[in-house]
C-alpha cells in the first residue's frame, strides 16, 4: 500500500533523510520511531505528496507521489504536526470546505461528516469556532479531517502531541481501529504508543533507517543475554556476592533496596536458564525469595540501543532537519 | 473548477469572517464618498459656470464628472489592495494550514485561480460601494450607461493586475507586514513608472508608457474597449499568477 524507496531528500547541504526504504502492507499500522530531528515529518511530507523527493520514489496506494500526485493525494489523509486549522471557521465548516476540496460527493458530505465527528468525538463543538478549540481538540478536528474522505493511507504526524492521558488512550484506541480497512503510518517519540499501537516499527535515526521489525521480533533481536529480576529478603546479610557464584550468572546488579529486603537484576549467559538455581541458592541459605522474574528489554532501552550504536558521522543530517522544522514555526 | 471554487469560497468566507472585509470595504466607501462629493461640488460650479455664459453644448455628466471620479478614486485601490491580498499565502504559511492545500487533492493552479477569484470577490464589493453614487447620478440626470459598464469592465481588469501581483509577493513570504509592504512599493512603482518616460528615449518612452497599469484605464473610462488595454490587462494578470505558481512551486522544493 506504501512503498518508499530509496528516498532521499536534501535541504541545500544537509541531508535531512538519507536512502530510506521501507513498505506497509493493506490494514497495517506502522510506527515510525525516531528522536527529535529524525527525519519524521520530512518523510512524512514526501509521501504526502507536500515536497518532492531529491532522490528516491514513494508510492501511495500504487501511484507515484510525483508522477500522479492528485491520484496519491486521493487517497491520503494527513494528519500534520500541526492540526491544520483555519481559525476563522468553525468546525463543521472547516470540514465541509476539506469534505469538498478532498472530492467528497456533495451526496455523501453531510453523512460523511456526521461520521468522523462521531468517531473521533467532535460532535459538540460542531459550531465553535476553530480558534477557541484546547489543543486535544484542535488535534481531533485535525484527525477527522485526515479521515474525511476515507483514503486508504492515514499518514498521522505525532497524533498525541499534545493530549491528556484520557484522550491519548482514546486516540490510540481510535488509531487501531482503523488498522485493518486502512493503512496506518504514525510517527512518535513516545515509545510506549508504539508498542501498544503498531504491527510494525521502523526505527530512523539522523535521516537513516536503523531497524524495521515487528514490536515483540525488535525485544528478542535486541535482546542478547537473558536478565532477570530477583527480589530477595536476605536479613541484613550480603545477596550480591551470593548470586554471582550461581553457576551460568555474568552479572549482577542493585537495582533497588530498601531496609533488608534488595531487588537484583541478574544477567546470565544467554540461552541458559538459571531460576532453579537462583531459587535453590536463595532458599538454602534460609532467605525469602519475594520475586524471581524474567526481565524483558523495554523499547526504550531497544531505542536508545539502535540509535546510539549506529554512531555515522552525519551530524548535519539532524541538524537539516532541526533547520527544516524550526523554518515552519 | 469546483475545486477552484470552493477555494474562493473559503477566502471570500475568510474575508468576512475577519475584520479585513469590513476595514477595507468601509475605508474604500469613506474614500470613495469624499472623492465623488468633491468632485460633485467641481462639476456643480463647472455647469453653473457654463450656464452663464450661454454655452450652447450641455455638459457631459459622463466625461465631466464619472470619469474623473473613477479616474481620481483608482489611487485607494493602491492602499486598500495590498491589505486584501497581504494574507492569501502568508497567512496559510504561517498558521501551517498551507498543508492541507498542498496535500488535498489539487492543482497548484486550482488553489492559486481560487485565492485570485477570492479577492477578486472582496474587489468587486468594494466597486458595489459606487454604485448607489452612479445610480444617483441617473436619477437626477442622464448619463450613458455604457460607458459606465466599461468604466467597471476596466476597474476589474486593473483590480485584477493589482491582486495577480499582491498574491506572488505574499507567496514569497510569511511575513504579512512584509507583504503589504513589498506589495504597495511595486504598486506605487507600477502606478508613477511612466514619469520618467519624457526625459527618455523614444523606445524606452514607449516600453515605460506602457507598464503603467493606471494609463490602460484611460480608453475604458471613455468607453473605449480597445483590445491593446484588454491585451495589457489580461496577460499581466497571467503573468502575475503564472510566478505566483512557479514560486510556490520552488517554496515546495526547497521545503
Amino acid at each position: 500500500m506504501i512503498e518508499v524507496q530509496n528516498l532521499t531528500k536534501r535541504y541545500g547541504p544537509v541531508t535531512a533523510v538519507d536512502d530510506v526504504s521501507f513498505k506497509a502492507e493493506r490494514g497495517e499500522i506502522l510506527g515510525f520511531l525516531g528522536p527529535n530531528g529524525a527525519g519524521k515529518t520530512t518523510t512524512m511530507r514526501v509521501l504526502t505528496g507536500y515536497m518532492p523527493a531529491t532522490e528516491g520514489k514513494a508510492l501511495v496506494a500504487g501511484f507515484d507521489v510525483l508522477e500522479q500526485p492528485i491520484e496519491a493525494k486521493r487517497r491520503t489523509g494527513y494528519l500534520p504536526e500541526t492540526p491544520p486549522l483555519y481559525p476563522d471557521m468553525t468546525v463543521s465548516d472547516y470540514l465541509a470546505f476539506c469534505a469538498r476540496i478532498k472530492g467528497v460527493p456533495r451526496s455523501e458530505r453531510s453523512s460523511r461528516l456526521r461520521s468522523v465527528m462521531e468517531r473521533t468525538q467532535i460532535a459538540d463543538m460542531a459550531n465553535r469556532h476553530c480558534a477557541k478549540l484546547s489543543k486535544g481538540y484542535r488535534q481531533r478536528v485535525g484527525l477527522a479531517q485526515a479521515l474525511l474522505h476515507n483514503p486508504d493511507v492515514l499518514i498521522l504526524d505525532e497524533p498525541t502531541a499534545g493530549l491528556d492521558p484520557k484522550q491519548i488512550i482514546e486516540t490510540r484506541r481510535l488509531i487501531k481501529g482503523l488498522g485493518g480497512d486502512h493503512t496506518v503510518i504514525l510517527s512518535t517519540h513516545i515509545l510506549p504508543e508504539v508498542s501498544q499501537t503498531c504491527n510494525r516499527i521502523v526505527i530512523i535515526n539522523k535521516g537513516r533507517v536503523v531497524a524495521v521489525d515487528t514490536p515483540d521480533n525488535l525485544t528478542a533481536r535486541l535482546r542478547g543475554s537473558e536478565t532477570m529480576y530477583v527480589q530477595v529478603d536476605a536479613m541484613g546479610a550480603d545477596a550480591e556476592t551470593t548470586l554471582s557464584s550461581v553457576p551460568g550468572v555474568t552479572r549482577v546488579a542493585v537495582s533497588d533496596r530498601r531496609e533488608t529486603v534488595a531487588g537484583y537484576e541478574v544477567n546470565s549467559e544467554s540461552g541458559r536458564d538459571v531460576r532453579r538455581e537462583l531459587a535453590a541458592t536463595v532458599v538454602s541459605r534460609g532467605w525469602g525469595l519475594l520475586e524471581l522474574r524474567p526481565m524483558r528489554m523495554s523499547l526504550e532501552e531497544i531505542f536508545l540501543q539502535v540509535t546510539t550504536e549506529e554512531s555515522v558521522t552525519t551530524e548535519d543530517a539532524a541538524a537539516g532537519d532541526a533547520a527544516a522544522e524550526a523554518s515552519r514555526e | 473548477m469546483s475545486n477552484v471554487l470552493a477555494i474562493a469560497h473559503k477566502e471570500l468566507k475568510g474575508y468576512f469572517a475577519s475584520p479585513i472585509a469590513y476595514v477595507v470595504i468601509g475605508l474604500y466607501a469613506i474614500m470613495f464618498g469624499y472623492f465623488f462629493y468633491a468632485l460633485l461640488l467641481y462639476f456643480d460650479r463647472q455647469s453653473m459656470q457654463m450656464a452663464g455664459l450661454g454655452a450652447s453644448q450641455p455638459v457631459n455628466v459622463n466625461e465631466q464628472l464619472i470619469r474623473p471620479v473613477f479616474l481620481n478614486t483608482t489611487v485607494i485601490f493602491l492602499f486598500i489592495l495590498p491589505m486584501v491580498t497581504m494574507r492569501t499565502y502568508s497567512e496559510e504559511k504561517r498558521s501551517g494550514t498551507i498543508e492541507l492545500l498542498l496535500t488535498a487533492p489539487l492543482t497548484d493552479f486550482q488553489i492559486i485561480a481560487g485565492k485570485f477569484l477570492g479577492a477578486m470577490g472582496l474587489y468587486a464589493a468594494m466597486l458595489a460601494v459606487t454604485i448607489p453614487h452612479v445610480a444617483a447620478l441617473f436619477w437626477l440626470g442622464n448619463p450613458e450607461w455604457i460607458p459606465i459598464v466599461v468604466t467597471y469592465l476596466g476597474l476589474l481588469l486593473m483590480g485584477g493586475c493589482f491582486i495577480s501581483v499582491g498574491l506572488f509577493i505574499s507567496s514569497l513570504t510569511k511575513n504579512q507586514i512584509v507583504a503589504v509592504m513589498a506589495t504597495f512599493t511595486v504598486f506605487l512603482m507600477l502606478w508613477v513608472i511612466n514619469w520618467i518616460a519624457s526625459f527618455m528615449g523614444p523606445r524606452t518612452q514607449d516600453v515605460l508608457n506602457y507598464l503603467s497599469i493606471t494609463d490602460h484605464l484611460d480608453d475604458f473610462t471613455r468607453g473605449v474597449i480597445d483590445t491593446k488595454h484588454l491585451v495589457y490587462y489580461i496577460s499581466f494578470i497571467s503573468f502575475g499568477l503564472y510566478l505566483t505558481m512557479r514560486s510556490v512551486d520552488t517554496e515546495r522544493w526547497r521545503g
